[in-house]
């Protein structure tokens, strides 16, 4: 394995993933994982793992200053990644990851757990415009995951039941605490699940496609996020829009990938 | 008022306050500017301490009012010189509402006004007030019970509301003033003759609970003053063309309170002589208020008062300076209409020409003058949730000021007085990608 010259750590609201980049910024080793609460426990979990596969590395340890190789944090929690040369946010380092990924600038949809964002992105890879769900879960990945526990639909098979059938229920609340009650009244009047999860992924686009007007769609139009494991999302975006919608290699690994490649200009 | 009366009045308002506050005043700030530590910011001004002494003088002068003056309640955007001239102590409920912000006390206080059944959705400074007026509790020891009341519905229409709950409190009278709105670049003669009538229309009521006659003499003389504050603050604001800005908007929303609340006063005018003079030392000596300014911004809308601190620091640390705002503006833009010879026409003038009574277009408009003169790189638009008349039309001005002027925009959503409609995660995360957006 080429050897690790610098660190991108992301850490979500659901997920933690770390990234280690090679001299062309290359991923060449990554671990994804649920985030835990103790974030850095965690953290110190994920270098371990970085030591043991990279030998050579010297990555900093907690309360020592000096850089072996370059870590940078990104992520709701990355203030919380002591261990970190720098910190920096989420937009800057998707838009950093998904620019080396795939190339070309445009518009980037980002579904996390808890957060969504749409950036703009110029051709040459810089940010010109974000927009970011504020003070609520409606457009994130947590309004469907709450609502598909309700429905006792695995979020795993989520994509697959929704997409099995043609037909739809209008769910009209975009708060993930009302839907929740719109989809119990729902149950009770007998309607059944795969219409009302189609319902639901379209509720959950049509608040993302709000976003995107916000910032002004300047295609192409690419997605990434823990939701995109989900067909159903890409598929429905892609209705509501008109775009065909592109989808990076490792979608949940932008932001970490954006943070290494931002540790990589610390060793150039 | 008794003799003993007149004498507790002396005593606690102009020799303990001239004596004893002044000087605790004056040494805290003195150790304040002493001790100052930030890599980022530079001290604050040196006349902030008159401004403080200043603005705790007048309240307690307010403490004491009701036994010296008539007393007058009115909104920020009210003709009060027809009421100095009367010899009225003037207390801005809005203003007031702004001290329990910054005391961080807000929302303690409005949370007796949602008891008392007033919605979370009615202005957070109208929940203070009455939240104040229903406990009694406030920052600045005691208000005065109002005499009169005066609303001009130039700022918001909630004030038309929020005014006649005071006047059914306090069983007085309440003069409004409707101000019609200017959609295009001018107010038409009709509008302005119906402003001007109904100032012609309350000098009579005011002169009635004052129990004295309006003066010409004495109008035009508080006229003057108003219109010396308003052109010294105009030009202390448009210092900030200079790079690095003297002041940042933060300063300026400290330091704005005499123009506010002591409007027509001759010691206003005399503060903002001083601060001007202070800020051209700035600039002589070449002191920027964020030490290595990088960046330059403009600030749409009220103040977030209980994070002005916050604000200051994290922009300050990325070498970003907020320089100009429509805000601080508004009370200084209307110098060009106060004119002592035209007399209650001038002051229908500076009553629809408030920033607030004129389309959205203009505030585009003085945006974009503003990111020339001001040699700007981008722009908060502060989306506050109790401040609908300032804050509808900001996401049409941010999609322009991107599209047609090229200025990043960034709308925060948040909210001047309530602080549980401040998302401290997301703001801190929007500003630190605003932020990085700017270096690019």
């Amino acid at each position: 394995m080429a050897e690790v010259r610098a660190l991108g750590i992301d850490v979500g609201s659901t997920t933690a993933k770390i990234v280690g980049i090679d001299d062309d910024g290359r991923i060449i080793w990554h671990v994804l994982e649920q985030a835990d609460p103790q974030v850095g426990k965690q953290v110190e979990k994920f270098l371990e793992l970085a030591r043991e596969v990279t030998p050579i590395l010297s990555v900093p340890i907690e309360g020592e200053r000096e850089i072996g190789v370059p870590l940078i944090a990104t992520g709701y929690g990355r203030k919380l990644v002591h261990q970190a040369t720098r910190t920096v946010t989420e937009i800057t380092c998707h838009a950093r990851g998904v620019f080396r990924e795939l190339g070309h600038g445009g518009t980037l949809v980002d579904i996390g757990g808890q957060d969504s964002k749409v950036i703009g992105i110029s051709p040459k890879g810089e940010v010109v415009d974000f927009s970011m769900n504020d003070k609520c879960a409606a457009g994130t990945g947590r309004f469907l995951e709450n609502t598909a526990n309700r429905l006792g639909v695995h979020l795993d098979r989520l994509g697959e039941v929704t997409l099995s059938t043609v037909e739809e229920v209008s769910i009209s609340s975009t708060c993930t605490v009302f839907a929740e009650s719109e989809v119990i009244s729902l149950i009770a009047h007998g309607v059944a699940t795969e219409p009302i999860l189609k319902g639901l992924h379209r509720s959950l686009i049509k608040r993302v496609v709000a976003m995107i007007r916000t910032v002004g769609l300047r295609p192409p139009l690419m997605l990434s996020g823990g939701v995109v494991r989900n067909p159903a999302i890409p598929q429905i975006l892609q209705e509501e829009t008109g775009e065909e919608v592109i989808i990076p290699r490792h979608p949940q690994l932008m932001g970490a990938l954006g943070a290494a490649l931002i540790a990589l200009e610390l060793v150039e | 008022m008794s003799i003993i009366d007149s004498l507790l009045y002396h005593w606690n308002v102009n020799i303990l306050s001239h004596s004893l506050l002044r000087l605790n005043i004056w040494l805290r700030a003195e150790i304040s500017r002493a001790s100052w530590k930030s890599k980022y910011l530079a001290p604050p001004l040196k006349i902030s301490w008159l401004n403080k002494d200043l603005v705790t003088r007048h309240w307690l002068r307010g403490h004491y009012a009701n036994q010296r003056h008539k007393v007058a309640w009115v909104t920020s955007g009210a003709p009060t010189e027809l009421l100095k001239a009367l010899d009225y102590f003037i207390v801005y409920p809005e203003n007031h509402a702004a001290i329990c912000g910054t005391a961080r006390v807000a929302v303690d206080i409005m949370s007796v006004a949602e008891e008392a059944g007033y919605s979370q959705d009615i202005c957070s400074y109208a929940r203070t007030d009455f939240g104040t007026l229903l406990s009694g509790k406030t920052p600045v020891g005691k208000l005065p019970r109002p005499d009169l009341l005066l609303a001009c519905t130039n700022i918001c229409q909630t004030v038309l509301f929020w005014y006649r709950v005071l006047a059914r409190h306090f069983n007085i009278p309440l003069i409004v003033i409707d101000t019609p709105f200017v959609y295009h670049s001018e107010a038409t003669e009709h509008a302005l003759q119906f402003v001007l009538r109904q100032l012609e229309q309350a000098i009579p009521v005011a002169e009635q609970v004052a129990g004295k006659s309006l003066q010409e003499r004495k109008l035009k003389e508080v006229g003057r003053l108003s219109k010396m504050a308003t052109e010294l603050w105009l030009e202390i604001i448009e210092r900030n063309q200079h790079q690095p800005a003297p002041i940042s908007v933060i300063d300026q929303f400290i330091q704005m309170a005499p123009i506010v609340e002591m409007r027509g006063d001759a010691e206003t005018v005399d503060f903002y002589a001083a601060m001007l003079k202070e800020v051209d030392e700035r600039i002589a000596n070449g002191i920027g208020a964020v030490k290595g300014e990088k960046k330059r911004l403009l600030w749409d809308n009220l103040p977030i008062w209980y994070r002005l601190r916050y604000l200051a620091e994290f922009l300050g640390e990325n070498g970003v300076a907020i320089v100009a705002s429509t805000y601080t503006n508004a009370w200084g833009e209307l110098a060009r209409y106060y004119d002592v010879e035209r007399g209650l026409e001038s002051l229908a003038l500076a009553c629809i020409y408030v920033i607030l009574n004129r389309s959205t277009g203009h505030k585009l408009k003085t945006m974009q003058r503003m990111i020339e003169e001001y040699h700007l790189d981008g722009v908060i638009l502060h989306s506050d949730r109790s401040c609908k008349p300032y804050s509808i039309g900001q996401m049409d001005q941010r999609d322009r000021l991107i599209r047609e002027f090229e200025k990043p925009a960034l709308l925060l959503e948040a909210d001047h007085n309530d602080f549980r409609c401040f998302a401290e995660q997301q703001v801190a995360n929007r500003l630190a990608a605003f932020v990085e957006m700017l270096e690019r």
